[in-house]
């Protein structure tokens, strides 16, 4: 058993949907597309998909990540992976759209396991590129930072400053600036936004975009589903 | 043209559920408005994710969008934060397609099914920045219209619409489209507001309240009629579309982003039912039967699951195992090709003529609950309402789902039916009781889900006349229920709110003089009535007492035979003379057989419109028209319907006992 390795995007209007809605675009956009996707056994048979982090709503994202699981058949005689890719973007609503695909063994880890850290690019107000830079500066000088989050119903307060791998400014605008952020996801995810609340809570962020969902081994940094690697079919070809 | 959207995406974040509010729906239609086009908003008023799937708005949208004088576009009632945000930012209703603000629409449509969503007009009007009162609208406001099964009768909101459209709309939105573009494209000072609505009151099907009058006397309505204007006719009748073959929409149904209820597609199968359940306003109203040709249903199934990638197909209608040559149909959709497998469900009100043998071929993607709805306690009862379904019957279905594999099944029952004794009321538990007993004989631990709601009589039934149970009346029974059912190992008993059947019991029968009750309601904050987390009991019950209006007075009094109804000027085509003999009929615990396979009892439906049922079999189906005195069981296929559980309306406010 192999699993059809996608990375999609989650852009526009379409970011206020769930995660589990999210899903079940995937479900019917796989059948829509023809894919015979393996199903689960039992009373109530569910296709075989899985993603990688929740991403959550509003938030918007180019690193998104699904795996499909197929039977060895489809990977026989007719396999094309720019025909599946191309079917694949038919069935997608506006604003999800394929940015690479490939094929991987089933054995390894899940996705949300594999996942260690992801960089964000948030749009930010209510500061300048002055005022954040101190910001900044104090965050990386400072040895802890704790933080509140609620638990099955208990607040836990937790240190979340070794999650806090890099924080840079990547654009000044009149009214604040864009940052580009690592953040690692153990043992729990660190938002972008509890993250900026939690430093200054006058900072406002306006736009978050997930660039990135990474694995971490030694200095390395590994996506899933590397663009460059397993490039998507160019657009024209798509049309 | 103007849109919202960059503002609403500003706070769109902080809402709950933003996907109510962003469109893009595979099937949605961005139309291009013009000056010449007559743009309609067809608002569905309650949330996204009930009104979403409304196949009555979807048909509608189609038909307006493919016209060349016409466009539409869609929108929900916001939830209170939503509405909350709104106000707040003076930002008006707007639709989700292209997120236009509604005051910048021609027609605002609402499609009311249920009354609990009276309240959410108004509200809905007031995001609009329109005048409640149709009186206070001027040429600069749109056109207020109301459609849907609510529609035959709209007194207690008539002050508040512009039209009423009666019956299917399929044809009449296009006249409408016609009247209101033409009237746009000629200097407007030809004619006034009033004048137009006076045009639109001509079309057949279609009811203008400000051009008719009602004049109460010692407490009771004693007319209702039209006003000087020629023209009006006396008694509006409702339109019917002859052939739901010539009308294959929706053709793209909308596939939301986001979960709704009846998350599948949805394809009608048939128009009108004649097994004349006394308490049902849907099989009364919409008669006579309109089947769609079986080749149709077949390619409509077929084209819809490869467009939407659905998984699931329900074959809609109001007892969708009645239709002709469904065994055809079925085996046909569960045969196509296709690497994915189906599951196809027939809302079905029969418990009696069908066999369970498919229910398992039928759902091969994922099995959902199997639910009957015996709807009386007791056979006599059953005679009384004319839903003729023996013990056996029920038995019979009950033994065939549990020995396929199914666990758990759920029956739907009516509390407050008239002549109703403590013996029918309990004999909703023995049915329940014996349904475990049959489950234990394959399962270690079956369950049966019980649901009970509250009878509230409807318009042009034959218990139009019937007085309704009180509200005390109703929880005695629940009570009663709740106690034996406690002694029953794996019955799980749900119950509608007494309260909320009181209301709709208001106004399913009311008159004008409730127009200032729903504006009180309203005002108070009374919105989403239909949601037990807003529902309140005592908003109603203080805006009656202060105009003076007495709830026994709207609800629980019988009727006579000479009291003029609110609803007498409107017809669904119904004999008054056939309802009142139903009723006296049910009386006399009398059932009646099927109209389309016996003699014609001259309801009105068919002779008045002269349309016959259109239905392609001659004999009735196995287990007989309506299922008496023929055996269940043959050649070892047990008869059974196949439902889906689809009162989401009227099971939101209910009451959960394990």
């Amino acid at each position: 058993m192999r699993c059809l390795r996608v990375r999609y995007t989650k852009l526009g209007k379409i970011r206020f949907i769930g995660h589990r809605d999210v899903a079940r675009i995937w479900e019917r956009s796989l059948r829509k597309a023809n894919i015979p996707v393996l199903y689960s056994q039992g009373f109530s048979p569910h296709p075989r998909i899985s993603f990688g982090l929740a991403l959550p709503t509003g938030f918007e994202s180019e690193a998104e990540y699904v795996d499909v699981y197929l039977g060895e058949d489809f990977f026989l005689d007719a396999f094309d992976e720019k025909i599946i890719q191309e079917n694949i973007n038919k069935a997608l609503p506006s604003g999800m759209d394929v940015l690479a695909i490939g094929i991987f063994p089933t054995s390894g880890d899940s996705l949300q396991e594999a996942v260690d850290a992801c960089v964000w690019e948030v749009r930010v107000s209510g500061t300048s590129f002055e005022e954040f830079e101190v910001i900044r500066k104090k965050l990386f000088s400072s040895d802890s930072l704790s933080i509140e989050r609620e638990r099955k119903g208990k607040i836990l307060v937790e240190d979340v400053r070794s999650q806090v791998h890099s924080m840079d400014i990547t654009e000044d605008h009149i009214d604040g600036v864009t940052i580009l952020t690592e953040l690692g996801t153990k043992p729990r995810v660190l938002r972008p936004t509890d993250l900026l609340k939690r430093i200054n809570s006058e900072l406002r962020t306006i736009r978050v975009l997930r660039k990135e969902q990474l694995t971490l081994q030694g200095n390395q940094r590994i996506e899933p589903l590397s663009i460059e690697l397993h490039p998507a079919a160019p657009a024209e070809v798509l049309a | 043209m103007s849109s919202l959207w960059v503002e609403l995406e500003q706070f769109l974040n902080e809402i709950e559920k933003p996907a109510r509010y962003i469109g893009g729906e595979d099937g949605m239609i961005c139309p291009e408005h013009s000056p010449e086009k007559a743009s309609w908003l067809l608002i569905y008023p309650d949330t996204y994710e009930i009104g979403l799937p409304n196949q009555g708005l979807q048909i509608l949208y189609e038909i307006l969008n493919e016209r060349d004088d016409s466009v539409a576009e869609r929108s929900y009632a916001p939830w209170v934060d939503m509405s909350r945000e709104m106000r707040k930012r003076n930002i008006p209703l707007f639709s989700v397609d292209t997120h236009r603000p509604a005051e910048d629409f021609d027609i605002l449509a609402f499609n009311l099914s249920a009354e609990l969503v009276y309240t959410n007009l108004l509200e809905c009007l007031d995001l609009s920045n329109v005048p409640l009162y149709s009186k206070d609208r001027n040429e600069g406001h749109p056109i207020v219209i109301a459609g849907g099964h609510c529609t035959y009768n709209p007194e207690p909101f008539a002050d508040f619409i512009d039209l009423a459209v009666l019956g299917d709309g399929e044809e009449v939105v296009g006249e409408i489209s016609e009247i209101f573009s033409q009237w746009k494209s000629e200097p407007q000072a030809e004619m006034n507001r009033k004048e137009l609505l006076q045009k639109f009151a001509e079309l057949p099907g279609v009811y203008v309240p400000s051009l008719y009058e009602a004049t109460f006397s010692n407490g009771r309505l004693v007319s209702i009629s039209p006003k000087a204007e020629k023209n009006i006719p006396n008694i509006v009748e409702k339109r019917t579309i002859s052939d739901l073959g010539a009308w294959p929409y929706p053709k793209n149904q909308l596939v939301p982003l986001t979960e709704v209820v009846h998350d599948r597609l949805n394809v009608e199968i048939f128009r009108g039912c004649t097994r004349g359940c006394r308490f049902c306003q849907a099989g009364m109203i919409t008669r006579p039967v309109r089947e769609r040709p079986q080749e149709q249903v077949v390619s409509m199934v077929k084209k819809g699951l490869e467009r939407t990638g659905y998984d699931e197909v329900s074959l809609t209608s109001l007892s969708s195992a009645d239709f002709s040559g469904i065994e055809n149909v079925v085996s046909e959709v569960m045969t196509q090709d296709g690497c994915s497998p189906v599951s196809l469900s027939l809302p079905s009100l029969r418990v009696d003529a069908f066999t369970v043998g498919t229910a398992s071929q039928m759902q091969q993607a994922r099995r959902t609950g199997l639910t009957f709805a015996p709807e009386a306690g007791t056979w006599r009862l059953r005679q009384v309402i004319n839903k003729l379904i023996s013990d056996d019957d029920l038995f019979g279905a009950v033994e065939s789902a549990y020995s396929q594999g199914w666990r758990r099944v759920k029956l739907y029952f009516l509390i407050g039916l008239p002549t109703e004794t403590d013996d029918d009321t309990l004999g909703i538990v023995r049915l329940a009781e014996k349904t475990l007993e049959i489950g234990r004989k394959y399962h270690k631990n079956p369950s049966v889900t019980v649901s009970v709601g509250g009878f509230v009589p409807k318009p042009d039934t034959p218990f139009q006349w019937f007085g309704q149970n009180t509200e005390e009346e109703l929880l005695r029974k629940i009570y009663l229920l709740r106690d034996a059912a406690k002694k029953v190992k794996g019955l799980k008993l749900k119950w509608h709110d007494s309260r909320a059947t009181v209301v709709e019991g208001i106004l399913s029968r009311g008159d004008r003089r409730l127009a200032p009750v729903l504006e009180k309601v309203w005002k108070m904050g009374g919105v989403f009535q239909e949601w037990s987390e807003h529902f309140n009991v005592d908003l109603w019950k203080t805006s009656m007492d202060e105009e003076g209006l007495l709830i026994e007075d709207f609800s629980y009094r019988h009727r006579e035979l000479d009291e003029v109804l609110p609803w007498d000027h409107l017809s669904a085509g119904l004999h008054k003379d056939f309802l009142w003999q139903d009723w006296r009929d049910a009386l006399d615990n009398l059932g009646l057989e099927d109209c389309r396979w016996t003699p014609c009892y001259d309801c009105g439906a068919c002779t008045g419109y002269g349309i016959e049922h259109v239905v392609a079999s001659a004999v009735p189906p196995a287990g007989g028209s309506q299922g008496t005195g023929v055996s269940l069981i043959q050649e070892n296929e047990i008869k059974v319907a196949i439902s889906q559980p689809e009162k989401v309306n009227g099971l939101q406010v209910s009451g959960v006992n394990e």
